[in-house]
């Protein structure tokens, strides 16, 4: 009882050294980002790294709704674009009063679209761009998931959905101007030009900010009950079912966050590129999502940003020296991680990597498994049959 | 009124015209432990299916205590206070033995609760004593994929008692199971019976016997062919004829 007892003192030391280990490990990475790459990197070297780690953000979200729900959304471009045009409606309007923003009168449009007005106000804005995504998401995945739809077929309703708000934005020139979408950078913030090096550093920053707390609020959503449910939901729904839960209220709920964190990720974009168009809405970019998260390993969250900046990186480097080859890198990228490498970086640094670094350092054992449950013909039966449900 | 915890009237579910349950009826006092035997196809696992909601009866009613089951959704009927083992153990492979045992223990299990909600004193004390009882002591915190056929089926029947229902659904808790596991389980289920109500379906004539108290069921091509205690029903010509194959030694 006593030794029981010291155990688990023991073990919560730990868990608490472990925390605070990891803990520094953020706040020195966020530092870095924060304070020293603004002083050595050019601005526009900055500005596109900003781009970069708002990728990042959208990651984390993929990642939620994937590597721990196991839904597979082919569709967070839609989420990613409503923040995006939140963002850039309101800065299209900071122009003197009874002035239209310049592309309506293109068209012929001389009142504002009812729509646009509560984008006068910043606050509106702020919360809009979370809110937004964050419903429609919501309603998208109630619809889908109160009628039991999964797998695949999900996969395949938010690709439609995609293609639906990409259509429908591309159309509306007397609303947003369709396919020429809206330029954020001639715009003016709080009387500063947008792209001016002061406004865009700001916007790097809080870039770095936004992505550490969502990374923490992320890793709260997945470290209690709430996250090993989810982790249930994705490995066995039916048998979560027999357990008394009613799992569409949990998807729905993560699939609105993740569609909120999106919708964040998509303003911060949009304002460190300089425009919005509906393009952002083509399915390759939000396939593209995924390969992010799959590179860096599903399921783990610092995955997702791992793999966004590897990938993001590769893709500058190589395109400015090679540019025909990028995509090809890409695909096979994407062949050789789901083939060889099917947990991503990190899954496989954990797995297999982190366990020989231990070991040659001596700090560890190597693994003693049971080698006995591998070759146990019931266990190899029963995986059978639960992977073929 | 009555004390039947289960009541199946000429319950009958047909998947694309095949009859996999005919004209059934069924009930069971609260307290018993019931086993069900029969033949491969007899419709054993569908009749669990019926009860706990996955799949709805086409003619006929359940009723758990005297309330009609009929289009509640699974989750509600298993908060009503039944727990169902499946064929295969189903328990959460990425999650440790007592993870498994908490998020099932866990007493609300609405989306806002479970977000903000923590394992009280009493769940957590809940858990650990069902990990003493289900023997998985030392493999606590080990990922479920690691344990053994046989001590995944004990977690999952631990999962089931974790939620306190008043009837436990088993099926074929000791499929694929050594002799000794087989004794382990059997043992478990005896003890659980002193409190709950069980069904117990099994294809193991070793396993029937040491579990049979009371009475015994026989299905067969979707309908009860016999029913009472043990050694009536093993003797029964018809029983031997559709399952046994040949007659008991003796
Ligand atoms: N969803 C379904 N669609 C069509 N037929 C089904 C379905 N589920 C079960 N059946 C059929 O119903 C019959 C009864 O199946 P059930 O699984 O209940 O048998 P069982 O008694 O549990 O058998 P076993 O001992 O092999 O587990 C079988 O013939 C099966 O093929
Ligand atoms: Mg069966």
């Amino acid at each position: 009882m006593d030794s029981e007892l010291n155990i688990g003192i023991y073990k919560k030391k730990k868990q608490q050294r472990k925390q605070l280990i990891e803990a520094g490990i953020i706040i020195a990475i966020a530092l870095i980002f924060a304070i020293i790459l603004p002083i050595v990197l050019p601005a526009f070297r900055l500005r596109l790294f900003g781009r970069f780690l708002a990728l990042t953000i959208v990651a984390l979200g993929i990642d939620l709704i994937w590597g721990y729900t196991g839904l597979l959304s082919l569709g967070h471009g839609i989420f990613f674009a409503l923040g995006g045009y939140a963002i850039a409606m309101h800065l299209k309007l900071q122009i003197p009063e009874g002035q239209l923003p310049d592309f309506f009168t293109l068209y012929g449009v001389n009142k504002l679209p009812w729509f646009w007005q509560p984008f006068y106000s910043f606050p509106f804005t702020l919360v809009a761009l979370v809110v937004i995504p964050g419903i429609v998401a919501g309603l998208l995945g109630y619809l889908v998931f109160r009628n039991r739809i999964k797998g695949v077929y999900f996969s395949i309703l938010t690709q439609a959905a995609l293609l639906v708000f990409f259509n429908f934005f591309n159309g509306q020139q007397k609303l947003i101007n369709g396919t020429n979408g809206l330029k954020t950078d001639t715009e003016r913030i709080f009387d500063l030009l947008v792209s001016s090096a002061t406004v865009q550093r700001t916007f790097y920053i809080l870039t770095v900010i936004f992505l550490v707390l969502i990374y923490l609020f992320c890793r709260w959503l997945t470290s209690g009950r709430f996250g090993r449910l989810l982790i249930a939901i994705r490995d066995d729904e039916t048998r979560v079912r027999f357990s008394g839960y009613d799992p569409t209220g949990f998807k729905v709920l993560v699939f609105a966050i993740s569609g909120a964190i999106a919708g964040i990720a998509g303003a911060l974009y949009t304002v460190q590129t300089g425009i919005i168009t509906p393009a952002i809405m083509q399915v390759a970019f939000s396939i593209e999502m995924v390969i992010w998260v799959a590179v860096g390993g599903r399921g783990t969250l610092i995955g997702a940003i791992i793999g966004t900046l590897l990938v993001r990186l590769a893709q500058t480097f190589l395109s400015e020296r090679f540019p025909q080859v990028w995509l090809f890198f890409q695909g096979a990228l994407f062949l050789t991680v789901v083939t060889v490498l099917p947990n991503g970086i990190v899954g496989w640094f954990k797995d297999y990597a982190w366990q020989k670094v231990q070991f040659l350092l001596g700090l560890r054992q190597p693994l003693v498994t049971y080698p006995q449950i591998e070759e146990d013909p019931a266990i190899q039966r029963e995986r059978e049959q639960l992977t073929r449900e | 009124m009555t004390n039947k915890i289960l009541e199946i009237e000429n319950l009958t579910v047909s998947f694309d015209g095949f009859k996999a349950l005919n004209n059934l009826n069924f009930s069971m006092n609260a307290g018993e432990l019931r086993v069900i035997i029969g033949p491969n196809g007899a419709g054993k696992t569908t009749f669990l299916d019926v009860i706990t909601g996955k799949v709805q009866p086409t003619k006929g009613r359940v009723l758990f205590k005297g309330k009609n089951l009929k289009k509640i959704p699974e989750h509600k009927i298993t908060r009503m206070g039944i727990g169902r083992k499946f064929q295969t153990p189903r328990v959460y492979l990425n999650l440790t033995v007592r993870e498994n045992l908490d998020l099932v223990a866990n007493r609300n299990k609405n989306v806002f609760p479970t977000l903000f909600g923590y394992s009280s004193s009493t769940e957590k004390r809940n858990v650990a004593g069902l990990i003493e009882t289900i023997g998985l002591d030392a493999k606590a915190d080990l990922l479920a994929d690691l344990l053994s056929h046989g001590e995944k089926q004990r977690l999952e029947i631990g999962m089931l008692v974790a939620q306190s229902p008043d009837l436990l659904l088993v099926d074929e808790p000791a499929a694929g199971l050594t002799d000794e596991e087989t004794a382990n389980v059997g043992a478990l289920l005896l003890s659980l019976a002193e409190r709950h109500s069980i069904i117990a379906i099994e294809h193991d004539m070793e396993f029937v016997r040491q579990i049979a108290q009371d009475k015994v069921t026989v299905l067969h091509q979707g309908s009860v062919l016999c029913e009472g205690k043990m050694e009536q029903v093993q003797n029964d010509p018809r029983v031997i004829e559709v399952y046994l194959g040949e007659p008991p030694e003796e």
